[in-house]
């Protein structure tokens, strides 16, 4: 029979439903296999051992009485550390909130505690979600399962990494350039942006406000869609969220895509895309295709200026996001200098690494006075642009699909000195936080042992499509029963 | 055009951004490669455009103004480096005379 750990989401939800395992053998398994692979991939920053436990019996016990169980009762669960955990440290990868614990739960905490989701631990990340490798986290990087010397891709990558190793069954990530769908590709796993505003980001650590969205990642299009279900929705405590038509995971699985139109932007299928990517690309095009699809090229002439149009609006938004940290209400404070000035600046200096400096100082920059029409008012303008392009494309096209990333994972270290070739990876990811569209990572091929992702792009609040095609895809295909053989 | 290394110092300032020399250094090499490539977007024509501060469909967000419970105070504090007697501690701010 098939390990606990290899099984699906919904499997395990079943499985503890009907009774056939209880909610703390699937528990102790995953907690079993953390302890097993952690020391290859380094996917958590923290582990919860007790309170998974205590959670999982809880669902043990209300099973047992005959009491109502969550949608997700019993079904382990990892989330990025820049998610808020009630008494659990969330340290966003950054030395400035080492062992910080927060005195409320984000509301995605809250819904997949009500859930009966078991947390096991927090996931490795980049610095404040700043990065596309999470070699960019405090307390060192994430491996990749599929080769230990890659990196699993950033900044979501240790909850990309823990579901690709079977250590939880799904995780959370925040995309706010490609920061799900990304590490998704490249670990060879489910990852979903949903529409900004479709997920509530109260307790979500702030990057880039007006992009920031948390989305779910798991082994099945099917699994991420339960996910999603559970985390969706208006919430009171964050004003960006939007009253939508409820997302209903059940009817994103039903249905086939016969007459689905299929565009593909063809500024994501030439230069700087590697060949085995592009092809596998057009090898999915086709597949959907022989499933009843059409599809055709098209362009999104504005969506080339995204890399620069994001790396002035999101460190804009960090710039003024990250003042807050300044060693009086939480995080660690450094003794230097003079008076509290003195003491803010030392804090801040002994609390962030390069790559936060870096993107504090170009905000901070195209914000300052002289500048702020030249850069942060222009981008703000290109946004709209980029917008456009996806509003002429939705009139022709149900989704556009695109690789997800121009390049499988890259070497730990390889691209560490070269900030551009970095921010290259998210070249394909950046335009659908930009318009605010949902877009979705699925496993489409592989290249020298490392996996391939494919983006499918749908309309706002229009997840249900984007699923059913990446679920449509799937099922016609094997990517996405292919597992890393990491301490197995 | 490049940024200069004060203004890397005067931008930090604003910041509250120490920064050791090496790192104003890396930093300055780093933030004019990136702003080099990024030049293209201020030719682009923007006339008659108009901004996108975020892309949700809202535009006034309203609730009733209710009072409820807020956070504890003890709980407000539980993370602050320094906190005494039911405030957040920081160092002096004005010399003593």
């Amino acid at each position: 029979m098939e390990p606990l750990t290899q099984r699906s989401l919904r499997d395990l939800r079943d499985a503890v439903r009907s009774g056939e395992v209880s909610a703390r053998e699937v528990a102790q398994a995953h907690l079993n296999r953390i302890a097993e692979a952690e020391p290859s991939v380094s996917a958590l920053l923290a582990v919860t051992a007790d309170d998974a436990l205590t959670q999982a019996d809880a669902v043990d016990l209300a099973r047992s009485r005959g009491d109502a169980i969550g949608a997700l009762a019993g079904v382990p669960i990892a989330l990025k550390d820049v998610i808020c955990t009630r008494g659990v440290a969330t340290t966003c990868g950054s030395r400035i909130l080492s062992g910080w614990k927060p005195p409320y739960d984000a509301t995605v905490t809250a819904r997949l505690r009500a859930a009966g989701a078991v947390m096991l631990g927090k996931a490795n990340c980049d610095e404040f979600a700043m990065g596309s490798s999470t070699e960019n986290s405090a307390y060192g990087p994430t491996r990749n399962p599929w080769n230990l010397a890659c990196v699993p891709g950033g900044s979501s990558g240790g909850s990309a990494a823990a579901v690709a190793v079977g250590e939880v069954a799904g995780s959370l990530g925040s995309d706010t350039g490609g920061s799900i769908r990304q590490p998704a590709a490249l670990c060879g796993i489910v990852g979903l942006k949903p529409t900004y505003g479709r997920v509530s980001r109260f307790g979500l650590v702030a990057y880039a406000s007006s992009l920031d969205q948390i989305g779910p990642m798991a082994r099945s299009v099917e699994d991420a869609a339960l996910l999603l279900d559970a985390i969706a929705g208006l919430d009171p405590l964050d004003a960006t969220s939007v009253d939508a038509p409820p997302f209903r995971a059940e009817s994103a699985m039903r249905g086939d895509i016969r007459g689905l139109r299929i565009g593909v932007p063809t500024e994501f299928m030439g230069d700087g895309v590697d060949g085995p990517v592009a092809s596998a690309v057009r090898a999915a095009v086709e597949a959907l295709c022989a499933l009843g699809a059409t599809a055709e090229e098209c362009s999104l002439p504005t969506a080339r200026h995204s890399l620069a149009t994001y790396y002035i609006l999101a460190p804009a938004e960090a710039s003024s996001n990250l003042a807050r940290y300044d060693g009086v209400r939480f995080g660690v404070r450094a003794a230097g200098g003079f008076g509290h000035a003195g003491m803010t600046e030392a804090s801040r200096e002994a609390g962030f690494g390069a790559e936060t400096k870096q993107r504090i100082l170009v905000g901070t920059y195209a914000l300052s006075a002289g500048y702020y029409d030249a850069y942060y008012l222009q981008a703000q303008k290109v946004r709209t642009l980029i917008r456009r392009d996806f509003d002429a494309a939705f009139k022709r096209f149900d989704v556009l699909v695109t690789p997800t990333s121009p390049t499988v994972a890259f070497g730990i270290g390889e691209r560490s000195d070269d900030p551009l070739a970095m921010k290259l990876a998210d070249v394909c990811t950046l335009p659908a936080n930009m318009a605010g569209i949902p877009g979705v990572s699925i496993p489409c091929g592989m290249d020298r042992g490392l996996p391939i992702g494919l983006q499918i792009m749908g309309r706002s609040f229009d997840e249900e499509t984007t699923l059913r095609a990446a679920h449509a895809y799937e099922q016609a295909t094997h990517w996405h029963t292919l597992r890393p053989e990491v301490a197995c | 055009m490049p940024l200069t290394l004060d203004d890397v110092r005067r931008v930090a300032n604003l910041a509250r951004l120490e920064l050791t020399d090496d790192e104003a250094a890396v930093q300055l090499r780093r933030i004019n490669e990136l702003m080099e490539r990024f030049e293209s977007l201020r030719e682009l024509d923007v006339e008659g455009i108009e901004p996108t501060a975020h892309s949700a469909p809202l535009h006034n967000v309203l609730r009733e103004d209710a009072a409820r419970p807020s956070l504890p105070r003890d709980e407000a504090l539980s993370g602050a480096p320094d906190a005494r007697e039911g405030c957040f501690a920081v160092p002096l701010i004005l010399e003593a005379s």
